[in-house]
């Protein structure tokens, strides 16, 4: 579904991906682990198209098709979805609203009918409520006044309301407390299917306690220094970034 | 139709919906000579009709005229206006004194179609009563009976001369005065049609009423008068929205409206104002000069302006509320937004003046493009206003790099037991905004509305419903091509 190669991304005239080479598979559930600075959040924004991360060298293939051709919104309507370190407030624009003008606009991009009012809040309160989501949430300003674990949570409803192809959580574990991180596991566990694949960032290994990754990569100074089974996660946590890093070298 | 109006039309349509009012309707037209003196003053009384009272009431606001001096204060440039080389009157020929809609030339139908004005029996439905203005001359009001039965008068301002003398005696220029400053002393000489709403004692206005101004005739200045009254203990909420045709020239609009609310009386005055804003390079445009102001006459008395402002070139309007009774109440709810080389001034004044006043204010400006946006407002307390409040909060979103925000607050009190508070924020449509938008599916130009729309949504909120979607929708439309 996903692949990446000898991928070279500047930000700022600055080279932060050096060669990153990645293949996930559909059905797969893959975790990007490193250090700070390694060039985790580069790679999650250059996937999502973000301004200002310039592709220098390489390809990312999505499906057969050249990613990096696409603008951001398309990639969102053909199944890409990120869910955001730090999910952005939009004040006066209630999160209904929100989840409705993007579901209709990746609707509208691939041709199909628009979703009324009524039908969206169904399927949004029944998918809010797994997730313990209020209704409140719902009626609230996006992201605006919101507790770290409950913008995670909207976070992961979008995830479950798109329904993407390829979701990318990019540390979706930070600010979180055990019982939220716990919820947000498990919504993003119930989220697994065959045909969708999901690349989890990640600086720490608790995360994968709970989402366990079929695939883990270890990103440093901007490529994958080395690549393992979900025990590699555990090996992470007893040597270190720096040990794992000097003995890929 | 000429080849010159049929070019005007194709153009239009390839614009798309840039601005989709820009077209003109070719109706043979009934015009003063250019210019303006005496007896320019007196062609336009002569046409409508009026009495002699009248006459020399516009004259006296002429002579007036001619001593004063145009204002330059506001932060708005543009070329010195030529006011003889401009009509001041222009009607549509044959069109006076239509019993039934039938009657009424279709192609000026056709034009309100375009407009999107339900005039038919859709009104029923919508529950607007229309006094539609064409130029300088209404030529459809509906609904009037209706509103009769209730005994509110919602007429054209001339027919109101003739019909109720009284009525428009006593309250022509008793909240505008003639003297009151140059574009309104100019609108009380040459002032060619307009609106009159009455709403008697203890009546609640059985529909939303509604006038759509329209400019359509080149050189030619729009110059309305409407007057509401609202007497004791009634409520009356009109809506007025406005659009012009493109044209490379400028022209001028210098409207004056008086709102008077007496003892225990509610007015809501909502407008949508999208005359033509000029090209991307600032070539045209409508400078729209405009006094508004509500009089609280009556204690308990109440006056709310509610305006979306996406259109002219230059706009320089304070629709103002006078907090005469006691513990009156004035707001002012404002949206403007102004693109490519847009230039608005804009504000409200809260003069209070009785006990127990209370007044808000809230303004959100949107720059893009070239534009500059400044909001002015005043907000006065007197000795004699105890416990007077206000709230102000004045929000300014600037979109790309090369535009302005400005806020010139002024506040005076002559009372300590006065509370005034002032908010003011600045912000830019931020980048990560954007690409969180973009990321869900939403496209630029949607996501900018969005964006735009929720940081107005206060305001949106106190608009009639009707009006409200519309709104919306213009605000997205003006900010087309702002970004990226």
């Amino acid at each position: 579904m996903l692949d990446i190669k000898n991928l070279h991304v500047a930000v700022g005239g600055k080279d932060i991906l050096k060669g990153l080479n990645l293949k996930v598979d559909a059905g797969q559930v893959h975790a990007i682990m490193g250090p700070n600075g390694s060039g985790k959040s580069t790679l999650s924004y250059v996937l999502a198209g973000r301004a200002g991360y310039e592709i220098t060298q390489g390809s990312i293939s999505y499906n057969g098709e050249d990613l990096a051709a696409l603008p951001p919104e398309e990639r969102a309507a053909k199944g890409v979805f990120l869910a955001m370190q730090y999910p952005v407030e939009i004040p006066g624009v209630t999160t209904m609203m929100f989840l409705k003008s993007a579901l209709n606009a990746q609707r509208r991009s691939r041709g199909e009918s628009e979703m009324d009012a009524i039908g969206i809040l169904k399927t949004v309160r029944k998918k809010a409520a797994a997730l313990n989501v209020s209704e409140d949430m719902l009626k609230r300003a996006l992201n605006v006044g919101f507790s770290g674990g409950e913008k995670k949570r909207l976070e992961i409803l979008q995830m479950a309301l798109f329904e993407p192809r390829l979701a990318i959580l990019d540390e979706t574990d930070s600010g979180l407390d055990i019982d939220a991180l716990r919820l947000v596991a498990e919504g993003v566990n119930g989220l697994r299917a065959p045909e969708r694949a999901m690349l989890v960032i990640t600086h720490y290994q608790r995360l994968l306690d709970y989402i366990v990754p079929d695939r883990i990569h270890v990103l440093a100074n901007g490529r994958i220094v080395a690549e393992g089974g979900k025990e590699l996660a555990l090996e992470l946590e007893a040597k270190g970034y720096e040990q794992i890093v000097r003995d890929a070298a | 139709m000429s080849s010159a109006a049929l070019e005007t039309k194709e153009t239009v349509a390839g614009l798309g919906e840039k601005y989709k009012y820009g077209f003109i309707t070719d109706i043979e037209m009934e015009r003063a000579p250019k210019g303006l003196n005496e007896d320019t003053v007196r062609y336009i009384s002569a046409k409508k009709g009026e009495p002699d009272w009248m006459l020399e009431w516009r004259l006296a606001a002429f002579r007036r005229w001619l001593s004063m001096k145009e204002p330059s204060w506001a932060r708005v440039h543009y070329p010195a206006i030529d006011y003889q080389n401009a009509y001041y009157y222009a009607a549509p020929k044959n069109t006076p004194l239509k019993q039934s809609l039938d009657e009424v030339d279709p192609k000026l139908l056709e034009t309100y179609k375009k407009l999107g004005i339900p005039l038919h029996e859709q009104m029923a439905l919508a529950g607007v009563a229309v006094d539609a203005v064409f130029d300088s001359v209404s030529v459809a009001t509906t609904f009037k009976e209706k509103l009769n039965e209730a005994g509110v008068i919602f007429c054209p301002i001339s027919e109101a001369i003739r019909d109720y003398p009284d009525l428009v005696k006593k309250y022509l220029g008793s909240v505008v005065p003639v003297t009151d400053n140059f574009f309104a002393t100019l609108n009380s000489a040459v002032f060619s049609d307009g609106t009159f709403v009455y709403v008697p004692k203890g009546v609640r206005c059985p529909m939303e009423l509604s006038t759509y101004f329209r400019i359509n005739a080149s050189e030619t200045g729009q110059f309305e008068r409407t007057i509401i009254v609202a007497d004791e203990g009634s409520y009356v909420s009109y809506l007025e929205g406005c659009t012009a045709p493109k044209r490379d020239e400028n022209q001028l609009h210098a409207a004056v409206v008086e709102l008077v609310a007496l003892d225990n009386a509610e007015i809501k005055y909502s407008t949508v104002q999208n005359w033509y804003p000029g090209d991307e390079n600032g070539l045209g445009g409508i400078y729209n000069f405009v006094t508004k102001r509500g009089d609280c006459r009556g204690v308990r008395s109440k006056i709310s302006w509610t305006q979306v402002e996406t259109g002219s070139a230059i706009t320089w309007k304070y629709p103002s509320c006078i907090l005469r009774g006691d513990e009156s109440v004035g707001e002012f709810y404002s949206i403007a937004i102004a693109n490519n080389y847009q230039q608005a001034d804009t504000g409200t004044k809260m003069i209070h003046l009785g006990k127990n006043t209370r007044s808000r204010i809230i303004s959100k400006g949107i720059s893009a493009g070239k534009a500059q946006n400044t909001y002015r407002g005043l907000v006065s307390v007197y000795g004699k206003a105890e416990n007077a409040r206000n709230f102000t909060q004045c929000d300014s979103l600037l979109i790309g790099g090369e535009c302005g925000a400005h806020t010139v607050p002024y506040i005076e009190s002559r009372n300590p037991s006065a509370r005034i508070e002032h908010e003011a924020t600045t912000s830019k449509i931020a980048e990560d905004q954007l690409f969180y938008c973009l990321q869900r599916g939403i496209g630029q130009e949607e996501a900018v509305a969005l964006i735009v729309n929720g940081f107005c949504k206060e305001v949106l909120q106190q608009l009639p419903m009707e009006f409200a979607v519309e709104a919306q929708k213009l605000v997205g439309i003006s900010l087309e091509g702002s970004v990226g």
